[in-house]
């Protein structure tokens, strides 16, 4: 009991669990495993991937080698880089992602800019529609659409996911007028009101006063629009197939790709299709995200305090 | 007179706003005409018909309930694909709840490598999609490191009864996948936890509440709103996934010989149906624990 109150074992209870200036060194031990647990998780698929990717087919082959290979193999990706038509299919893959996130940004922003600053009948209406594109499932939608493209020849057609963009149907568009939404209805009627003072136009006071005070949002959404875009395979690979081909819808045939580029027969065991190979070309599908996120993780991480999405 | 000629005032000004409001959406209500609202009612049309592509165009033969009749009497798969979406999204949703708010709570907080560790939290925003999920399933990266295997657990799940076993196996299975679905989660939690005023931490602390009763009083009422948001999130995700069973059988059978456009729509409107019922008893639950959290 006694000892319990020494000052000594009151100083390694503080140094142990913390008090109410510092955290105590149990408490950051929890932490941290917790979070390198964690961290782990999302680490470990991509460490595989990469390490798998740069592995020869010896190393592959030898049980002993697991994490760390005995030399840095470059052929998978060699290979890799070819059957995937790298190039030309990445920058089809940027084109059909940045051309409707731009478009699909911009749209948003004008019906988010609608809704929140006029009043008029049926909004209520609107927002409900608005809920309902985000919860219908595309297969529900998806038929008529492509028969209608296919009935004006633009199967196949960057414009089949540009018109949907254009007209504000884009890829999950109602989070980006939800965002648009939130960001105007915080702007002060204040500044509106004295613009309309001065004789500014309801489209002047939306360029000089309301666009450059949502800037954050315009980026945040354009990012998150590329991402999904991107990563967006199902009608991608629906309305643009026979036409252009991005780099997922590449990677999800490499097999046939590789075995029409090295037939099977053919080509010695070294060349045969391995999962170095398929790793390496997984990688290179999402090595330009990679590249995104980590120049522009600050808008990442920081979009919600940048846009004020408040989740409500 | 004058407060007459005022009132129209009014009324031209208020018709003026209406109308710069509907130009603003314009391009929005033709596109959800174009691209939402007619596809949906022609592909209930659809669903209602025996549909015939010929190189022409297409031919509809009306056959009543036929189609929907054959998904949820005839045919054996659908039902058992519905019945697993089901529990795969009613056990994910509150994995992915609970998994983003732990993750917002630590990033909440000061620690050393705080930008480190949010960078790899925040990955899965980036790179979670089908043809990569695909390839984490296909090299086992999105079970539980093996716990699936070990001879005890495969005792034990045969022990549970049948209604039990499937939700448990596909817990232990997907475990990891389900983590792979909380990005977008962790950042709204994270945002509702940066508005809670610091001072009522303070005032909490100083009051002698312990971390725990600060958790359980002060942050997790103020999160029930977020929490409503990223349910209904979680749900839509989870179902319009491009890997989910049931959209993979859907689209297959679309263009199958025995399936057809008119089958396929009948089962999108019967996968919807479903995912309708599940939004709502998530919504529902949750909107209850909320109300009774904020009382």
């Amino acid at each position: 009991m006694s000892f319990l109150h020494h000052p000594f074992a009151d100083y390694l209870r503080s140094v142990l669990l913390g008090n109410r200036a510092r955290r105590g060194l149990v408490y950051s031990i929890v932490l941290y495993a917790l979070l390198i647990a964690i961290g782990f998780v999302y680490l470990q698929p991509l460490l595989f991937m990469f390490i798998t990717s740069i592995k020869s087919a010896s190393d592959l082959l030898n049980p002993m080698v697991q994490w760390v290979p005995t030399e840095l193999f470059l052929g998978n990706y060699e290979k890799a880089l070819r059957v995937l038509d790298y190039p030309n299919t990445l920058l089809t893959s940027i084109l059909i992602s940045v051309i409707p996130s731009l478009l699909q940004t911009v749209v948003c922003s004008l019906v988010g800019y609608g809704l929140a600053r006029y009043r008029f009948r049926g909004k209520t209406l609107v927002f409900l529609l608005l809920l309902s594109t985000f919860i219908i499932p595309p297969q529900n939608t998806v038929i008529p659409q492509m028969l209608m493209y296919r009935d004006l020849g633009l199967l196949g057609n960057p414009l089949a996911l540009i018109l949907p963009a254009l007209l504000g149907q884009g890829y999950k568009s109602a989070i980006f007028v939800l965002i648009f939404y939130q960001g105007f209805l915080s702007l002060p009627k204040v500044l509106e009101e004295s613009a309309r003072l001065d004789g500014a136009s309801d489209i002047r006071i939306f360029f000089s006063i309301a666009v450059p005070s949502a800037l954050p949002a315009y980026i945040v959404s354009f990012i998150f629009s590329i991402v999904w875009y991107w990563n967006e395979t199902f009608l991608t690979v629906i309305f643009l197939e026979g036409g252009v081909t991005t780099l997922p819808m590449q990677l999800s045939k490499f097999t046939q790709a590789y075995e029409n580029m090295y037939p099977p027969g053919t080509v010695n065991i070294f060349d045969r299709l391995n999962e170095a190979v398929k790793m390496s070309g997984t990688f290179l599908n999402i090595l330009p995200l990679l590249v995104l996120y980590f120049i522009l993780q600050r808008w990442f991480v920081e979009s919600v305090e940048m846009t004020g999405i408040t989740g409500e | 007179m004058n407060g007459r000629s005022n009132n129209r005032r009014e009324i031209t000004l208020r018709t003026r706003e209406a109308l710069y409001g509907y130009g603003f959406i314009l391009l929005w209500i033709v596109g959800f005409a174009l691209f939402m609202a007619a596809p949906l009612v022609q592909t209930l049309n659809y669903s209602f018909n025996q549909v015939t592509v010929t190189a022409s165009g297409i031919n509809l033969e009306f056959s009543e309930w036929a189609n929907y009749s054959r998904a949820l009497f005839t045919d054996p798969n659908f039902i058992e694909l519905l019945i697993g979406y089901t529990v795969e999204t009613l056990v994910s949703v509150p994995i992915v709840l609970i998994f983003a708010m732990i993750i917002a709570l630590f990033l909440n907080v000061k620690f050393r490598l705080k930008g480190l560790f949010r960078i790899i939290f925040f990955l899965p925003i980036v790179i979670t999609s089908g043809p990569v999920i695909k390839e984490l399933t296909a090299q086992g990266a999105a079970s539980a490191p093996g716990i699936a295997n070990i001879p005890a657990v495969v005792e034990f799940l045969a022990t549970l009864p049948p209604a039990l076993r499937s939700p448990v196996q596909y817990l232990l299975t997907s475990f990891i996948l389900i983590l792979w679905f909380s990005g977008v989660q962790i950042l709204i939690y994270l945002s509702s936890l940066q508005k809670i005023d610091r001072s009522i931490y303070e005032a909490a602390a100083i009051d002698g509440a312990s971390s725990w009763e600060i958790f359980w009083k002060i942050v997790l009422p103020s999160l029930s709103t977020a929490t409503v948001v990223n349910a209904v999130y979680t749900v839509v995700t989870l179902s319009h996934f491009s890997e989910n069973k049931v959209i993979r059988y859907i689209y297959d059978q679309t263009y199958d010989v025995h399936g057809g456009i008119g089958y396929a729509s009948a089962m999108a409107f019967l996968y919807f149906g479903l995912m309708v019922i599940l939004l709502a008893l998530v919504y529902f639950f949750l909107m209850k624990w909320a109300s009774r959290g904020t009382r």
